[in-house]
């Protein structure tokens, strides 16, 4: 896969409809909808990322995370909607949250959930990617959950397979999971992101989180501020079409300022090898979050991390656990987020069969 | 005369002060068959049931001068087509008393094939086990495809294939009335 940075500066239309058959192996850079409308027709049986995702059925699915959530807080938590059906959660990157939060929330809607992880599975044989989707597809997967360390991977697997796939974290490029409970925990807090001053700071040019909140945080009518070293921001960001609202801040003090959210984002160690940083201490001083700079925003700002953190580097310990942070309940309702969503398209796979 | 500013077309099969005298009439039956209203419970399905069970609870109330627990509940989960029941946000069930062993009504607007009902059921046990699972209704059309029968009936209305009843309620509709229309589709519930 060659697409690792620019998913946001290019709002493309990946090859991941049914209709399109066929190995697609380049990034499909250059291809805007608008060029090719009719990929694009209606509820698709994938989640991909948020950018194809109407703000109708980013709505529906964090009503249906509400039912969702009441079905975790009973006594017993489990419903037959899902029995008899297969989700195959299959890992290339080390998850636990992710993977963990999915697995609960197919097994609350009553399915049996297969983990595959790539350490353990027939990939260190040489398997390569295609080969081990055609395996498990063969083995009636209802819902095929993807994590792969190349962006892209999951809209390649989309192309090949029958059952609706969710891409949990694909490179740089997506995590549309991670967004949609992001959502949720701004709304159950605010009511709702429209007109809200949403900061987040950090890596985004390494951040598939930040790129499907972008997506989100956007179509729902936020007004989005991001901050980060030069060498971690986009430069596609600035004429990336669709995404209106999104503004550059100047300094961590304007970012902050007046925010009714505040978003850290990860130092991603693994991926600083580029020498985009002079040092962690550094990063720390210029763009961490403590409580002085917490001060700034709205009183009461919610202060988010899609984890795990690094205390003390992009967020202090204090904020990290203080009243104000909202990081466990992200976790908390990620499993909802991810009911939802399975529960959805468990129904669209099953129609279309 | 109730389906006045009513913007779909139909035969008026309840009129307002129809549905409100069935209602109080199904309390009656409820207080004659449960020995008065000790330990009753209604559980109204989203969304119509939900406001229905709210009146017969009030109905109840002014007959007996008690309080009466009313819940709502979302049975989607629990049907068995998930290929349609899948297509609509999933509501939250708001049963904030305990069901163990206590009377509980199910309230419907319509009764149909049956299915919506064993679901109901299904997920209300979820929640405890009452003392019983009662059934009423506003109508009930026929066409079952399952072994359920209403307890309470509001108006029994024969009913074809190609026919749908349309129950407006003032709270979500800003009128009371029951409808009976053509349709080429199937009553979604």
């Amino acid at each position: 896969m060659a697409r690792t940075r620019n998913a946001v500066a290019t709002r493309e239309a990946p090859p991941a409809r049914r209709s399109r058959k066929g190995p697609v192996t380049k990034t499909p850079e250059g291809i805007s909808p608008s060029t090719q409308p009719e990929l694009w027709t209606g509820p698709d049986r994938h989640l991909l990322d948020l950018d194809h995702v109407s703000t109708q059925e980013i709505t529906e699915i964090l009503r249906s995370t509400d039912g969702m959530k009441e079905v975790l807080s009973r006594r017993v938590r489990k419903t037959p909607a899902l029995r008899g059906k297969t989700i195959v959660t299959l890992f290339f990157e080390a998850s636990t949250r992710t993977r963990v939060s999915f697995e609960q929330a197919g097994k609350v809607l009553g399915a049996d959930v297969i983990n595959v992880t790539a350490s353990a599975s027939s990939v260190t044989k040489g398997e390569s990617l295609l080969n081990t989707v055609r395996t498990l597809e063969s083995m009636h997967v209802d819902v095929l959950v993807i994590r792969h360390p190349h962006s892209g991977a999951p809209y390649f697997v989309a192309s090949h397979i029958d059952a609706p796939v969710v891409n949990a974290g694909d490179g740089t490029h997506a995590h549309p999971t991670q967004a949609l409970l992001d959502l949720y925990t701004i709304e159950s807090h605010l009511g709702g992101v429209a007109g809200k001053k949403i900061a987040i700071i950090g890596d985004l040019l390494y951040s598939r989180v930040a790129r499907s909140n972008l997506w989100g945080l956007t179509k729902m009518g936020a007004n989005v501020v991001v901050y980060g070293p030069p060498t971690l921001m986009p430069p596609e960001l600035d004429n990336a079409e669709g995404l209106d609202g999104v503004v550059r801040a100047a300094s961590m003090e304007e970012a902050v300022d007046e925010a009714d959210v505040v978003m850290m984002l990860r130092i991603q160690r693994e991926r600083q090898a580029a020498g985009h940083l002079p040092s962690m201490r550094e990063y720390s001083r210029v763009y961490g979050l403590n409580a002085r700079r917490l001060k700034l925003a709205k009183p009461g700002a919610l202060v988010m991390h899609p984890g795990p953190m690094n205390e003390g580097i992009e967020i202090s310990p204090d904020v990290a656990h203080g009243a104000q942070a909202v990081i466990e309940e992200q976790v908390a309702n990620g499993v909802a987020v991810r009911m939802a969503v399975l529960y959805m398209l468990a129904a669209r796979g099953a129609s279309g069969r | 005369m109730a389906s006045g500013t009513s913007e779909i077309q139909g035969k008026v099969i309840l009129s307002a002060s129809e549905v409100r005298r069935a209602l109080i009439r199904i309390a009656h039956e409820m207080l004659e068959r449960n020995g008065g209203p000790q330990g009753l419970a209604l559980v109204g399905i989203k969304k119509r049931g939900v406001q229905i069970a709210h009146r017969l609870a009030g109905a109840l109330e002014a007959i007996e001068g008690q309080p009466i627990d009313v819940g709502g509940l979302d049975p989607r989960l629990y049907r068995d087509d998930l290929e349609v029941a899948g297509t609509k946000p999933v509501q939250p069930t708001e049963i904030n008393f305990d069901v163990e062993n206590r009377p509980v009504v199910l309230v419907d607007d319509v009764l149909y094939t049956g299915r919506t009902i064993r679901a109901a059921m299904d997920a209300l046990i979820d929640f405890g086990r009452p003392a019983s699972i009662q059934l009423a209704v506003l109508v009930d059309r026929g066409h079952r495809e399952l072994p359920i029968r209403a307890d309470f009936v509001g108006k029994n209305v024969p009913t074809a294939g190609n026919e749908a009843i349309r129950v407006l309620l003032q709270e979500l509709d800003g009128e009371d009335s029951v409808l009976l229309v053509r349709t080429p589709e199937e009553e979604s519930v």
